[in-house]
């Protein structure tokens, strides 16, 4: 089993802890200057998204966890599980609804997204941060006021809802951040 | 055959200082207040050898080290030793201004080559010392943090404060619920000694909540953590006997640590023979013991009283910086 020594510990690196998936997010070297050493870790829990605090003794050895993270090409959703491609292997996974539920308002058919795997199956989908999709139904636009900084709800081709300045028209096709769900602009071909 | 174009292409672009011209230049300054405050204190700048066959032997600190010529050298963790041997010739007071090394330990507060201030006080009680580091504190942090008036607590009255323990009559069953308690979450391995649970309660739970820019100095360790420290006995059945050892914190950073100084050389030879055995059963290699110092010892070592400041985190301080690379011309860097 592949493990890690506490030195070895960065952000960005995958341990097993309690089964589950982690990834460590900062790492803090603890030793008073005649005592025993510690390693504090800030870590995330991959699969419910949970951040815990752990204490380790410093060199000791942690089983790491076979998370990958790839880019891949949102295929299609059958209804039950939610299809991606390999751009290069044209290899495909499905993904289930717990692995997709943060990604899947955003998750518009032929785009690129990271698929987090462990031991192969997939337990996350993020979307990148900025994503183009099309407005499929509004209120009717007000041309013109592109001033008043008023808003109204649009939905968008995924279902998505999310707040747009008044002008905006069905059709659009509008620039989204996904982490905080705003409105940035209309995409410009 | 090297290929130059390739390489010339290709060369690190990391190879800029760690801190800024403008931090070294403060840093150059604090330097000079340092020699300074110890020639107007009459005491005398010495130099150490940082390569040595043998080392003070420590439970936590491992030493750099490598062969020459068929016999085993280190890069020295601390300068003590070699200044005490200059102590015993009859040096009078002298600080020092070196470079040590300690392998393992890198981090916001840990470069595993750093500079240690350390000086010696003959016929001074450690409590003069404690005294004395506060003043050359106070002086090198200057106006960069408003501190406040020094606290001086004991080792015993920090943990009964902060963590509701004796850490001397208290069960480890005790200490290692105050661990829990203070929502400490241990993973792996559990701590063998008793030591352990004390350092781990004291580094992440009394540390963080001791007072704000204050110098507070912990003093009277357990006997089993007294290093090379001088051991109070206690005359009564209530108090236990303690370690003549202080250490300084300011805003959760240690910054010092001192001894009232253990003069007694067959002691000492048997506290390192005991951190070797502890080294061995912990699969730690053991260390080569400085005979010559426990010679000095033997011959005689003056009463004195002698502290180890960590010259970069004090600059830390000073120069108000978060992470040691950032006063540090070249911190240390993997390839």
């Amino acid at each position: 089993m592949a493990s890690y020594n506490t030195n070895e510990f960065r952000g960005g690196l995958k341990l097993l802890l309690d089964g589950d998936p982690c990834s460590i997010i900062e790492n803090e070297f603890v030793k008073p200057g005649k005592g025993q050493a510690f390693n504090r870790v800030k870590i995330r829990n991959l699969k419910t998204g949970r951040v815990i605090e752990r204490t380790f003794k410093s060199g000791e050895s942690v089983e790491a966890a076979d998370v990958m993270e790839t880019e891949m090409q949102y295929l299609y959703n059958d209804g039950s599980a939610w299809y991606f491609m390999h751009p290069e292997t044209y290899e495909q996974i499905g993904a289930d609804e717990a692995a997709v539920v943060d990604a899947v308002k955003w998750l518009k058919e032929q785009d690129m997204c990271t698929v987090t795997t462990w031991n192969d199956s997939p337990i996350s989908v993020t979307t990148p941060n900025h994503v183009t999709l099309t407005v499929t139904q509004t209120d009717p636009g007000l041309k013109g006021d592109t001033a008043s900084g008023a808003t109204k709800p649009a939905t968008l081709e995924t279902g998505a809802v999310v707040r747009v300045p008044l002008f905006i028209d069905e059709g659009d096709i509008l620039k989204i951040d996904t982490r905080t769900g705003e409105y940035i602009g209309r995409h410009k071909e | 055959m090297v290929d130059y174009e390739t390489l010339i292409d290709s060369l690190p672009e990391n190879w800029q200082p760690s801190a800024s011209l403008g931090i070294l230049k403060l840093r150059a300054d604090k330097l000079r207040s340092t020699r300074a405050f110890f020639f107007d204190n009459g005491c005398l700048e010495v130099e150490t050898p940082c390569l040595s066959n043998s080392i003070a032997a420590e439970q936590h600190i491992e030493p750099f080290k490598f062969t020459f010529q068929n016999e085993q050298y280190y890069l020295q963790t601390s300068p003590e030793l070699a200044m005490k041997r200059l102590l015993a010739s009859g040096s009078g007071a002298i600080y020092q201004l070196a470079n040590v090394f300690r392998t393992a330990e890198t981090g916001c507060l840990h470069n595993p080559e750093f500079k240690l201030l350390e000086w010696y006080q003959p016929d001074w009680t450690y409590v003069q010392l404690m005294q004395q580091v506060d003043e050359f504190v106070r002086l090198i942090i200057g106006t960069e943090i408003i501190l406040q008036q020094t606290e001086y607590f004991s080792y015993q009255y920090v943990f009964q404060k902060y963590v509701n323990v004796d850490p001397f009559a208290d069960s480890q069953a005790r200490l290692v619920k105050a661990v829990h308690e203070a929502g400490v979450n241990l993973t792996g391995i559990a701590l063998e000694s008793r030591d352990q649970w004390l350092d781990l309660l004291f580094s992440h739970v009394i540390q963080p909540r001791l007072p704000k820019d204050t110098p507070v100095f912990i003093h009277e360790f357990p006997v089993s953590q007294a290093a090379l420290a001088e051991i109070k006995e206690s005359d009564n059945d209530k108090t236990p006997n303690v370690a003549l050892r202080f250490e300084l914190i300011i805003n959760g950073i240690e910054l010092a640590n001192g001894f009232q100084e253990l003069r007694n050389a067959k002691e000492q030879l048997r506290r390192f023979e005991l951190v070797n055995e502890n080294r061995i059963e912990q699969q730690q290699s053991p260390l080569d013991i400085d005979l010559k110092f426990i010679a000095a010892l033997k011959q005689g070592l003056p009463k004195c009283a002698g502290v180890a400041v960590g010259f970069d985190r004090l600059m830390m301080l000073a120069l108000n910086k978060e992470n040691i690379q950032d006063v540090m011309a070249f911190a240390w860097q993997t390839k």
